[in-house]
């Protein structure tokens, strides 16, 4: 994209140098030239393939709904509380995932709009009050990826973060034990 | 010459007398007519040359509070975890910058200059509703002290530009800056539609004869299809921002997901206006640059009509892409799809003007001069601009960088490259109009470089500081993220970018104080083949402009300046005379310009300067929970609008007026398609996308919005009753428009009509008062009580109405000849008993449709 964009910034400036620069350099290219082919024919090159990869990518960014793991994340000034309906298990802040296996974060607010985003991970997805939306990701690689909230938020809206730890498949579960054991140790 | 029978002093009309006007005489007698006075009485100007330069001048002064406050952010953004400034101060400042920017530096700088340009290059004295202008301005300046004086007193909006629900709403957002920027900014948007309407009208009906409209320059078609923009692409703020405040103050939960309202209904509300807004700013500027790259190229513009077309194509996609501001939201699939394609799509018809653009210059022989210093500057860092704008639009890569500084870069490279650089070429092109002075740029050159040097070092390496993860609106982050260099980076290039601005202020002071007399047509432009009207008159120019009003032959965009504007000043033209001592210029027919009424323009008072300031009394009554005074204020604002209105016009039928050039033609009070007629039908044009937005928002928190069922809802029989009454107005404005063209007695209609209006206004209200449901309740009857409401509201405009016009007859200004006032009456009537009606059934049939789950 930025070798792109570093051509077509050219195409615009270079015509204008030599205009200025040089007058009468190119005096034998056609209005119509200028006009259909710089106004039609370039956007209409550049577009397509880019639009054609955007519809691309964009379903493949939302990975398989069938064995996908159900984790629930709620945000709240000025926290993320997830949930892990099948463990049972409560996380705040902290949100733990299995490498290797799509997960499906159904995110929702109790107050007023935040946005999920871990940005080594997947794009971001809004939590939004009163709905429930879903961003479905994979995490390849176990380690603690950093997470923000990308929606402005109020006061604390820039110490929102949270961390994601990406565990290896077969010490997911313990790891999930070990999280609600401390939270229930931290707990009043 | 007296043939209208009033004495008063004249000059011969230059066209019916062999010999030419002594050109200083004439001169004297326009400017006493025109002037507004001298010490205080400034303050009534209502001219357009007078206002296009306060909006600008008060523009840029907020423009430069605007870049305080953006010093600010990159002083506290320098360095992690500074304590500069606390989260409380940083929201109040982020929010306030966007805020002045948008809405107090862009809008009212556009404004400002089509307002001192349209006419003139249109060859008019001045716009068709002078104390509209004047209005306008006054709204503008109270509206934007009301935001300024709140960030002083420390009670400034927090909630960002976008003022998101409900971070927005009264339990996150509990002090007044909600409030402030709900009403500060409504009272801005009102006074940019007004200067919608007046724009319209004006270049639609005020040309000079023989200027059909694809002989016009084309920066009035780029002000023309803006202010058309404006008219459809406001509304949907206005109506959102007037439903939070309703939320806010008395608790309907249009946007509340407890009881039925939905968040995201702000957000359609608000980018409806917001990308439109975009376009909104950036096409003024372009047009600034369809006119003065010719100038600099010297050869006229090549793709005059393509440009045309382009700026349609570009007006109906803006808004169609409001979606692709909320690609985060959870948007399905099929609609990112259609939301990316639209977006993709507007490159096409910028593409277009930048390579016909391009195509001049090339085809030119370019001069080397300040203006053309600023297009480089625009042509470069604008296409940077786009290319971001492109990879935004496809939604995985939105998915990464929205909300992240990279769009804060993207938009900056936009709307600087896109408004700010073109505005600075329009202000070395045209300042020597304003002040007659010409400069030598040695101080210029330098102004220029550091301040693009400085906007590049700012915002290139913040697209990076982006895509590593900054989110925008932090007012800190911790250090460890990778983010602190490029921060540091920013901020210094922000300070040298600050420091070009201020020189360029000093620079344009030092030439508007020192520069050597220009002349008419500084720019040469009549020698090139590429002049305009706005050059054909001295510089500073006149207070009426032209002395007389040229024939156009041709193209107006290929005039030679100063052999035009020599003949005119010496009033060789049509009106080169004063008459009655009236404010007078020529109105044409749309498409032709053929000539056809001679419009008489109000003269300077002091009325636009009380209303704004009643106005400005009952905003600031709100604010402050004084509900009666506000009541008082708003009902004399409305009282002051009556008088406005009994003031205007003539008492007297005249016979057809000479204007010049052995034509004659009748006074605009005479023609029933005449100004005011028109500046109604296009504020029914943004009344209706008002009411649009409604039906959208009603039909949407219906269908839509997730949340707790709705209570079962009735509406009583009153309904019957409105709807009754809402169809006497047009009976009786008909009956009152027959009886007058027949000589009877109008009274009775215009009783009847008053009578329905009152009966229909107290209907709609009484229903809301006695709602079987609690408008509080559920979203669902909040928004039968809005849709009720929008009924009450046109109702009583319409009792208004047709209560002045009654006054109006009884003063003698309606005739057979001059039925306007019930022609307004009328066009009025039927808007609001249609709408009415449409409100009440979409009101009793809201129930019966399915509700919305998520």
């Amino acid at each position: 994209m930025v070798a792109g964009s570093a051509v077509l910034t050219a195409v615009v400036l270079t015509p204008f140098a030599l205009a200025v620069l040089r007058p009468g350099s190119l005096q034998g290219v056609s209005t119509r030239t200028w006009i259909v082919g710089g106004g039609l024919v370039l956007p209409a090159l550049v577009l397509t393939p880019l639009l054609g990869w955007a519809l691309v990518a964009g379903e493949r960014m939302q990975p398989g709904r069938g064995d996908a793991l159900r984790i629930e994340a709620t945000g709240e000034q000025w926290r993320w509380i997830f949930r892990h309906p099948d463990a049972g298990v409560e996380t705040q802040d902290v949100l733990h995932m299995p490498a290797g296996r799509p997960v499906e974060i159904a995110l929702t607010s109790r107050d007023v709009i935040h946005s999920f985003w871990v940005p080594r991970l997947a794009g971001k997805l809004d939590a939004i009050p009163g709905r429930t939306t879903v961003l479905r990701f994979v995490a390849d690689a176990p380690g603690t990826y950093e997470g923000v909230c990308a929606e402005f938020c109020g006061l604390d809206h820039a110490h929102m973060r949270f961390n994601v730890v990406v565990h290896a498949p077969q010490d997911y579960a313990a790891a999930l034990a070990q999280a609600a054991k401390g939270l229930a140790k931290d707990a009043p | 010459m007296s043939a209208d029978g009033i004495a008063a002093p004249m000059l011969d009309p230059v066209g019916t007398s062999p010999q030419a006007t002594d050109p200083i005489r004439l001169h004297k007698a326009l400017t006493r007519v025109w002037g507004a006075g001298p010490g205080l009485a400034r303050l009534s100007a209502v001219n357009h040359s007078t206002l296009g330069l306060r909006f600008m001048a008060t523009a840029a002064a907020f423009f430069a509070v605007g870049v305080a406050l953006a010093m600010l952010i990159r002083a506290q953004l320098a360095t992690p975890q500074s304590a500069f400034l606390g989260p409380e101060t940083y929201n109040q400042v982020f929010t306030l910058h966007g805020t002045i920017m948008m809405f107090l530096f862009a809008i009212p700088m556009l404004e400002g200059l089509a307002i001192y340009l349209i006419p003139k290059m249109l060859g008019a004295r001045d716009l068709a509703f002078p104390r509209l202008t004047a209005f306008g301005y006054w709204c503008f300046l109270f509206g934007g002290l009301i935001l300024i004086v709140s960030l002083l007193a420390g009670v400034a909006p927090e909630s960002g530009w976008f003022m998101y629900t409900p971070l927005s709403s009264r339990p996150y957002a509990p002090g007044m800056g909600a409030d402030v920027w709900l009403l500060g900014v409504t009272f801005v948007e009102i006074s940019a539609l007004t200067l919608a309407v007046e724009l319209t009208v004006s270049i639609l009906k005020l040309r000079a004869p023989g200027m059909s409209l694809d002989r016009m320059p084309i920066f009035a078609w780029y002000v023309l299809i803006t202010a058309v923009m404006m008219l459809v692409g406001f509304p949907p703020l206005i109506l959102g921002s007037v439903l939070l405040e309703l939320e806010r103050a008395l608790d309907l939960p249009f946007f509340n997901p407890t009881r039925g309202g939905d968040p995201l209904l702000w957000q359609h509300l608000f980018w409806m206006f917001g990308h439109p807004e975009v376009y909104i700013i950036f096409l003024p500027a372009a047009g600034a640059l369809s006119t003065l790259i010719p100038a600099m190229a010297g050869r006229p513009l090549i793709g005059y009509r393509a440009i045309v077309a382009a700026l349609v194509a570009m007006a109906f996609l803006s808004f169609g892409i409001w979606v692709h501001h909320m690609f985060t939201v959870g948007v399905p699939h099929l609609a990112l799809a259609v939301f990316s394609i639209g977006s993709a799509l507007v490159a096409v018809p910028t593409a277009i003007q930048v390579f016909a653009w391009l195509a001049t210059l090339a085809q030119g022989r370019p001069r080397l001069a300040m203006p053309l210093l600023y297009v480089f500057g625009f042509f470069a860092i604008f296409v940077i601009g786009g290319l971001t704008g492109v990879m935004l639009a496809m939604a995985p890569f939105n998915w990464q960088a929205h909300d992240t500084h990279f769009v804060v870069a993207h938009f900056h490279y936009v709307l600087v490259g896109g408004f700010v650089f073109p505005m600075l070429a329009a202000l070395y092109y045209w300042l020597p109009h304003v002040t007659g002075r010409v400069a030598v740029h040695s101080l210029g050159r330098t102004a220029f470089w550091t301040m693009f040097t400085g906007f590049n070092v700012t915002f290139l390496p913040m697209h990076l500081t982006g895509l590593l993860g900054m989110p925008r609106r932090v007012y800190t982050y911790v250090g460890h993220e990778g983010w602190t260099t490029l921060n540091t980076i920013s901020s210094i290039g922000g300070f040298v970018f600050a420091i070009g601005l201020a020189l360029i202020a000093v620079d344009v002071a030092l030439q508007a104080r020192f520069g050597r007399r220009g002349g008419v047509d500084p720019w040469e432009t009549g020698a090139r083949g590429v002049g305009t009207l706005d050059w054909a008159m001295p510089t500073p120019p006149p207070i009426y402009g032209f002395a007389a009003l040229p024939q156009i032959g041709g193209r107006a965009d290929r005039l030679d300046p100063r052999a035009v504007g020599r003949a005119l000043a010496a009033g060789r033209g049509y009106l080169g005379f004063v008459r009655n001592g009236w404010q007078e210029t020529l109105g044409v027919a749309m498409a032709t310009g053929a000539p056809e009424q001679v419009v008489i323009l109000p003269r300077a008072t002091f009325l636009p300067l009380w209303t704004a300031l009643t106005l400005a009394v009952a905003v600031l009554s709100v604010l402050g929970g004084a509900y009666w005074l506000a009541l008082a204020a708003a009902v004399g604002v409305v009282g002051l609008m009556l008088l406005a209105a009994q003031r205007a016009g003539l008492e007297v039928d005249h016979p057809l007026l000479p204007v010049g050039q052995g034509l004659s033609l009748p006074p605009h009070t005479q023609v029933d398609g005449s100004p005011p007629w028109w500046g109604l039908v296009f504020t029914l044009v943004a009344d209706g996308a008002l009411f649009a937005s409604l039906i959208f928002g009603a039909l949407y928190l219906r269908l839509i919005a997730p949340g707790p069922a709705a209570p079962e809802l009735g509406l009583p029989a009153l309904g019957w009753l409105a709807a009754a009454a809402a169809l006497v107005g047009p009976l009786a404005t008909r009956g009152a428009l027959a009886a007058n063209a027949a000589g009877q007695w109008r009274g009775p209609w215009l009783g009847a009509g008053l009578l329905g209006a009152l009966v229909a206004a107290g209907a709609f209200a009484a229903m809301i008062a006695t709602a079987e449901v609690d408008p509080r309740a559920h979203a669902t009857a909040a928004v039968q009580a809005a849709l009720v409401g929008y009924g009450a509201l046109h109702a009583g405009i319409g009792a208004l109405m047709l209560l002045s016009a009654g006054l109006r007859v009884r003063g003698g200004y309606v005739s057979a000849a001059r039925r306007l006032d019930l022609l307004l009456c009328r066009l009025w009537s039927d808007y609001a008993a249609v709408t009415g009606l449409l409100a009440l059934g979409l009101a009793l049939a809201l129930p019966l449709l399915p509700q919305g789950g998520a």
